[in-house]
């Protein structure tokens, strides 16, 4: 590390020469205010003026984006002081932020971010005063089309995140800057809804927003509404849920496995019964491994994708239709779960269908359009989940009835026909945690016994891309792991060209995989001064390690051994991909292209 | 013509043509030469017409053999155009008109005899003038930038190579290394002429110290200042120089690509360009192994869709990159990592212009013109309210006061001057008291102003100077790409309380707010749109202080120039009855009875058009 000295109010500090004078500042123990700054001033264009701070030097003073202008040219050797708190510099910061409030819808009592709003919390550092400098606004959209993820305008300070995020995560650019001047704006091109652009509903945007101008869909009124019909109503949780819900009670990230007290707080909500998605991801390992080893008969098209990721499958649709039939034709962890709920537990129980409504608490926002999908309603018509909350919606859920989920009792999944599930399951929510349980089950499949040192660490890491090559009792197996479409892309290339040398894939959308879903609860380094300086680079691994310490923790840790499983097959399904199983489990894919015929 | 692949082949094409020129001038060749003025201002009054028309009586006359006709780059007294010029008497006709041809050719070609009455006439002496360089206008100017231009054929490289065109360029490929040429325009003290006024040859040097496969050079075309028509008159009068000065440019610091982006609004200067640009490269002066030598260089064209932004380098690269026009955040700059993250040096078209001439007569002989800091010449374009609108040249540390009166022909109607605004919606005003300012960078900067890229806009007492600043600020407010949010939302809240003060809304604390944005939007932007937004409203409020107060306090608008501050009342005593003035309004504000009773007009009613003032024959109505 080069390192530099420079001056701040009048201390001299050495510090790493590569940095930024804000990132400088910040390794020295001064936080400076920002909005667009992100993810270490990589994705940051300089645009709010929020971070100004004057340098100083014999030639006069100036004020400069601290979140982009390089420590290195205002080193204390060239005579230069930097001033944080200088009245010119506050005054500038003051007025960024005045200018901002000016063009804001200022709604924040009723606002989904209120608690997580940056801009709120820059008003408040920087001292702003209301109504400074009133004036026109700016013409508003407001879309709540999509299925997904609600775009509002009215409180967008065009920082533009969410136009690096996509871009960076999903390599799509969804997202642009349009008109000029005062009536500027971030948007699908000509202004369009999500619901008629090639997004694929990730909600990576959502989570980088600082304001509220992007955020998910709710859809606990949906929740409410069925309970108020006196329905049967019962939630699962997908794996990713329970490495982060903590953090939405003020627990540090990766502290917390929150699994127990989720439960606890889901059966006093009401829910007439609490699953765990990891059930529905143990029954989609049996039937994708099994498709696997079809298809590596010669059934049907290699490499096989996985499809639990609905980001990844709107990507599919839109941008690479020629491989649909890569993709495995398994639903998602819920929908299967969902599907079973609505048949097996149904008949079991005695219950018409109709009158069960299937919650799903995921970390995710695409997987509010994917329970919409018609080819999702196996039990005639019926959708196999009727609403999906995020992370979030779950924590709001839970504040609202006055729930004190710190204090709650750790509970059990309801033991229930869906009650058992195993480690495979929950490393799900992890990029290459599908991977992994498919090859322990896939491994058993061929050779007839277990793997032995169960874990396979080659396809483990939050790495973009990951490959490996194994030797499954003289089967060569090669598979490889990607997240997030931008860097997925390389691999798909592949397949179409048809050179891909791999057998199997795992795509998840969201870089990391579920763990860093777009309805996860937010990290946000200057609203988490705790989390320190590097947050952003660490809490994906911190919510990963969750999930595999839970996975090593289990002594069920194969799909293919769990006894709930077992007696579903047996006693309902068949086997793995039979008729029945076929119908209720698999689905099917259309292409989007047309709807977009001039994509890259 | 020949290919011209080396050396020796330009230099015995350099002779010829310079013949052929000269012969053509000097009607050396038997011919008498009509050229006709083809810059936008003249083509917009029918020159092309009157170049069709030229040709056709010529033809029909018989004078095919002994007269040519054709067009050249602008004559710089717009306001007088179309010009047409006949050598080799020199004579000059202004406002020539299409039905004029005849008499041209009857009287000029065939009789001999001059038409004095398309001839210059002195505003002050009343004489006709017939010989261009006898006309004030043109007396205290130097052509640099604008060589050749008025004399020479755009289209034709042959009248380029005949008026010393390629003469820099070949000494730079023959005489001197690339870090001699940076020391040879170094040394000259060219400074941008886009506004930023940086040392051309430093900003070379920048981008030569990179290490990189690949560097670029590109020449900003992309001139949005209202009134400006600087770069638009250079590229279609004299587009070789342009081309020339950039390959100096890539020759120098080692760029082997170069950039025009020139925006689409100017179609001539587009079209003279791309031909240009094929011309040279047909010839074998453009592309791989440039006269022979191991230096290689081809031009491309990008065309901007009329984002004033997009003036802005780091915005220009954005845009040639297919990306939208959002400036950068600098560093890094772009002689480090521009177009396409390769060192690149932007320069403007005036600029470039003005290298060949560097390189032809050497750094000294430029350097002897101007001021200490600001060398050579400058182009500017003068409009307003001022007698000769159009396009001049002078040498820097030429006064305002000899621009405006001595070139500009002074104020028309005899109204007082006022203010000159400079360096375009960037710039500044400055005043009576600094009309003794020389032409300078750094002198018009320390008087609240700045060089910009040479509009320059006169305004007289009929002027308002907060009207004024309320018109740029809505340009700005428009133009502003909308990134930064000082710009972006701080251009809009200064426009919008500029419309309280014009309107009568202001109150003193309005000023100060005004202040307190401006000052952040100066420090604080991102881009130098944004940074140099406030200007013209610091300027005039420095300026012009009693003039604001005027507004917030006394709810007037000194000028009358502010519909809003404005009231029209008719003098009873003087009103003659006659109903002249409620024929003439276009809203009925006005009531009386013929002959009976005074006139009166209903304030609630009138849009303070002004027909009325302007129709009375009594002096009965006061506009205040």
């Amino acid at each position: 590390m080069n390192t530099i000295q420079v001056k701040i109010e009048g201390r001299l500090y050495d510090v790493d020469a590569s940095l930024s004078i804000l990132e400088a500042a910040r390794s020295v123990g001064y936080s400076i205010p920002s909005l667009c700054y992100w993810n270490g001033g990589h994705n940051s264009l300089a645009s709010c003026r929020v971070c100004l701070v004057e340098v100083a030097s014999a030639q006069g003073s100036r004020l400069v984006a601290s979140c982009v202008y390089p420590v290195a040219w205002v080193g204390a050797d060239k005579g230069f002081e930097i001033k944080i708190s200088s009245p010119k510099a506050i005054e500038a910061r003051r007025t960024s932020v005045e200018l901002l409030l000016s063009n804001h819808s200022k709604d924040c009592q009723t606002c989904v971010k209120n608690g997580n709003c940056e801009l709120l919390n820059v008003a408040k550092i920087t001292g702003a005063k209301d109504n400074r400098f009133p004036g026109e606004k700016s013409k508003a959209t407001y879309d709540d089309c999509a299925p997904g993820i609600v775009r509002d305008t009215s409180k967008c300070i065009l920082c533009g995140r969410c136009v690096e995020r996509c871009k960076e995560a999903q390599g799509i650019g969804i997202l642009g800057f349009e008109a000029r001047g005062f009536e500027t704006f971030v948007g699908p091109a000509a202004n369009r809804s999500f619901a008629t652009s090639p997004c694929i509903q990730c909600g990576q945007c959502v989570n980088v927003c600082p304001t509220g101008a992007l955020s998910e869909k709710r859809e606990i009124d949906l929740v409410d509404e069925a309970f108020r019909q006196g329905k049967y109503v019962i939630v699962q949780t997908a794996p990713a849920v329970r490495a982060a819900l903590a953090e939405e009670f003020g627990n540090k990230i990766g502290t917390v496995n929150a699994t127990g007290r989720m439960v606890a707080a889901l059966h006093r909500l009401g829910f007439y019964r609490v699953f765990d998605t990891n059930f529905g991801a143990d029954l989609t390992i049996m039937e994708e491994a099994t498709e696997l080893l079809h298809r590596m008969k010669g059934e049907g098209v290699l490499p096989q994708i996985t499809s639990c990721s609905p980001g990844w499958i709107n990507f599919a649709e839109y941008f690479y239709p020629e491989i649909l039939p890569h993709v495995s034709t398994c639903k998602s962890p819920h929908e299967m779960e969902g599907a079973i709920i609505k048949s097996y537990f149904a008949k079991t129980h005695n219950i018409d269908p109709k009158d069960i409504f299937v919650v799903s608490v995921m970390p995710c926002t695409a997987k509010k359009g994917e329970a919409k999908r018609p080819q999702n309603a196996a039990n005639g018509g019926l959708p196999d989940v009727d609403a999906v909350l995020t992370t979030r919606e779950l924590a709001l859920m839970i504040k609202r009835s006055g729930i004190l989920f710190n204090e709650l009792p750790e509970e059990e999944f309801d033991q229930d026909l869906l009650g058992e599930y195993s480690g495979a399951g929950v490393i799900f929510g992890v990029t290459g945690g599908v991977m992994e349980a498919a090859l322990r089950t896939a491994y058993h499949a061929l050779t007839g016994k277990e793997y032995g040192p169960i874990d396979f660490k080659e396809v483990r890491g939050l790495e973009s891309i990951k490959e490996a090559s194994l030797d499954i009792d003289g089967t060569i197996v090669k598979v490889a792991v990607a997240s997030g479409m931008k860097d997925a892309k390389k691999l798909l290339d592949e397949v179409k060209a048809g050179t891909s040398p791999y057998a199997f894939i795992e795509i998840m959308g969201c870089p990391g995989g579920c763990i860093n879903g777009g309805g996860q609860p937010f990290v946000k380094p200057t609203l988490q001064p705790e989390e320190g300086a590097n947050v952003l680079k660490e809490y994906r691994q911190k919510r990963a390690n969750i999930l595999y310490t839970i996975d090593e923790k289990m002594t069920l840790r194969q799909s293919h051994n769990n006894k709930d499983i077992i007696a579903l097959y047996e006693n309902f399904l068949g086997s793995p991909c039979s008729e029945l199983a076929e119908e209720l489990l698999h689905t099917s894919y259309v292409s989007n292209r047309e709807k977009f015929p001039n994509l890259k | 013509m020949e290919p011209i692949n080396s050396i020796p082949c330009l230099e015995k094409a350099m002779c010829k043509c310079s013949e052929e020129l000269n012969a053509k001038v000097k009607g050396l060749n038997g011919k008498r030469a009509i050229v006709v003025c083809g810059g936008t201002g003249c083509l917009a009054n029918h020159s092309e017409d009157l170049e069709a028309e030229l040709k056709r009586l010529v033809k029909e006359y018989g004078l095919e053999d002994k007269v040519t006709v054709n067009h050249v780059g602008c004559f710089g007294l717009c306001s007088q155009g179309p010009f047409i010029k006949i050598f080799p008497e020199e004579t000059l006709y202004r406002a020539v008109q299409v039905k004029d041809a005849e008499t041209i050719v009857k009287e000029d070609l065939v009789g001999h005899r001059i038409v004095e009455d398309l001839l210059y006439v002195d505003p002050i002496t009343k004489m006709r003038i017939a010989k261009q360089e006898d006309i004030p206008f043109y007396k205290k100017q130097v052509r640099v930038a604008l060589h050749g231009c008025s004399l020479i054929n755009p289209s034709l490289v042959e009248e380029y190579l005949g008026c010393g065109g390629f003469k820099g360029l070949k000494r730079a490929l023959t005489e001197l290394t690339p870090q001699q040429v940076i020391d040879e325009v170094t040394n000259s003290g060219l400074r941008g002429r886009g506004g930023g006024g940086f040392l051309t040859g430093r900003k070379w040097q920048f981008a030569a110290n990179v290490e990189a496969d690949q560097k670029y050079i590109v020449c900003n075309g992309d001139e949005g200042d209202p009134g400006a028509f600087m770069d638009c008159s250079i590229l279609e009068g004299t587009p070789f120089s342009v081309i020339e000065g950039m390959m100096i440019a890539g020759y120098a610091f080692g760029a082997s690509e170069g950039y025009f982006y020139v925006r689409a609004e100017y179609p001539t200067a587009v079209k003279r360009l791309t031909e240009a640009i094929k011309d040279l490269e047909e010839a074998g002066i453009l592309g791989d192994h440039v006269l022979g030598t191991d230096f290689s260089f081809r031009v491309h064209l990008r065309l901007g869709a009329g984002a004033f932004v997009c003036g802005e380098e780091t915005a220009l690269l954005n845009s040639i990159e297919g990306k939208r026009g959002m400036p950068r955040p600098r560093p890094p700059f772009p002689a480090v990592k521009g177009l396409w993250g390769k060192p690149t040096c932007v320069n403007n078209v005036e600029t470039l212009a003005t290298v060949p001439y560097i390189l032809r007569e050497g750094w000294e002989k430029f350097a002897s013109m101007g001021t200490e800091k600001s060398k050579g010449t400058k182009v500017f374009a003068l409009g307003g309210k001022i007698n000769n609108v159009g396009l001049v040249e002078v040498p820097m540390g030429t006064t305002l006061r000899t621009l405006i009166y001595d070139i500009g022909g002074g104020i028309p109607g005899g109204k007082a001057f006022k203010a000159i605004q400079t360096g375009g919606p960037s710039g500044g005003c400055l005043t009576a008291a600094d009309l003794d300012t020389p032409i300078d960078y750094d002198a018009l900067v320390a008087k609240g102003s700045m060089m910009g890229s040479g509009g320059a806009i006169v305004m007289d007492e009929d002027n308002c100077m907060v009207n004024v600043a309320h018109f740029y600020m809505n340009f700005i407010c428009d133009e502003s790409c909308g990134k930064c949010t000082v710009c972006r939302i701080g251009t809009k809240r200064l426009y919008e309380m500029l419309t309280d003060v014009v309107e009568g809304r202001g109150t003193e604390q309005t000023l100060e707010d005004m202040k307190a944005i401006a000052s952040v939007l100066k420090d604080g932007a991102l881009c130098a749109l944004g940074q140099t937004a406030a200007n013209p409203i610091l300027s005039t409020m420095a300026n012009f202080p009693e003039e604001y107060l005027a507004h917030v306090k006394d709810k007037k608008c000194p000028a009358h120039a502010c519909k809003k501050l404005v009231s029209f009342t008719i003098d009873p005593e003087k009103c003659k009855k006659c109903s002249l003035c409620a024929r003439n309004c276009p809203v009925s504000a006005i009531h009386g009875v013929p002959g009976k009773e005074p006139y009166v007009i209903d304030q609630s009613k009138c849009i303070k058009c002004g027909a009325c003032l302007s129709g009375c024959r009594f002096d009965a109505i006061h506009k205040e």
